[in-house]
């Protein structure tokens, strides 16, 4: 068993309306930033014992799949770091 | 019949719930989530609220709590479940009925009465109602823009299984009247089954004559 790091990122997939964001988007214009577009995701950091990184790897993904991400308007990525 | 109104922490609809029951003469009675669906129940409401304070989705804690793998398991089986809110949104995140409801185009809560054109009237959910009719109910959400792939809307459409879309006072149903942003207006649903039905707006709150309108009676009639 090794000690790994699992992250998982979700975001909403292309073409699903991020209110937030833009409103985000907005606020940073009025700040005088220039901002052609802004997506946010959310990331969540998973500390887990596995076989392998693979094993850790799938193990997180399982964790999406569940309940991390809705799969009806998120995608979602692993990665996976020794600790 | 006992219609058993579930109540997480952060439920707040419940009460309004068993009381727009009570008044149509239908038995109902709060139940805990953590002591389970009693064996006398024959249908469930999930109330609005904030189960879990929204955390990571409004609805996705709920959803994996024993009592709703249990309400999944019985409406395979026929038992009737309306999910109103955040009870909609709970029955989505469990898998009960398709798409999803998330953060409203307005990036706001909202509340407010919204006019709703019943689409469907052969469900037990909507036949006190004509085709067509127009019905004012209000909303209180902020996560209730529904979502869905395009593909899986038209196939509810083509199944008839939208009961309501935000309309005009005419029944037109167009964008300015889209309250949420939902995809074509989607209000609420029939789930993979027609025994279960989601929806954002809340019928209980316009159930006692005591105070307005009645609209959403029909509804909770399902259960008499």
């Amino acid at each position: 068993m090794g000690t790994y790091t699992a992250t998982v990122t979700v975001r909403l997939k292309r073409g699903v309306l991020d209110p937030e964001a833009e409103t985000t988007r907005k606020a940073l214009e009025r700040l005088g930033f220039s901002v052609d577009a802004l997506r946010s995701a959310d990331r969540f950091e998973i500390d887990l014992e596995a076989d392998s990184a693979d094993a850790a790897g799938e193990e997180a993904a399982e964790m999406a799949e569940r309940l991390l991400a809705n799969p009806t308007i998120h995608d979602y990525d692993v990665e996976v770091e020794e600790r | 019949m006992t219609v058993s109104v579930i109540r997480f922490g952060g439920s707040n609809c419940d009460r309004d719930a068993v009381a727009a029951l009570s008044h149509l003469g239908i038995d109902a009675e709060l139940v805990w989530h953590e002591d389970g669906l009693p064996a006398e129940t024959e249908g469930v409401v999930l109330p609005g609220g904030f189960s879990y304070g929204d955390y990571l989705r409004a609805g996705a804690m709920a959803a994996r709590s024993p009592i709703v793998d249990e309400i999944g398991a019985r409406a395979e089986a026929g038992l009737p479940v309306l999910g109103i809110c955040n009870g909609a949104q709970i029955a989505c995140e469990a898998g009960m009925a398709p798409g999803a409801f998330t953060t409203n185009r307005s990036a706001r809560f909202q509340c407010e009465h919204v006019y709703l054109r019943v689409e469907n009237v052969e469900t037990a959910w909507t036949d006190r109602y004509e085709a067509g009719e127009v019905i004012e109910v209000p909303i209180a959400h902020g996560e209730g823009r529904f979502e869905i792939e395009d593909d899986r809307l038209a196939d509810l459409e083509d199944d008839d299984r939208v009961l309501f879309r935000y309309c005009d006072a005419d029944g037109n149903v167009t964008d300015a009247a889209n309250a949420n942003g939902s995809k074509g207006n989607v209000a609420g649903i029939v789930g993979e089954r027609p025994n279960v039905a989601v929806m954002m707006p809340h019928p209980e709150r316009v159930t006692l004559p005591d105070i307005g309108p009645t609209d959403g009676q029909g509804v909770l009639r399902a259960f008499a």
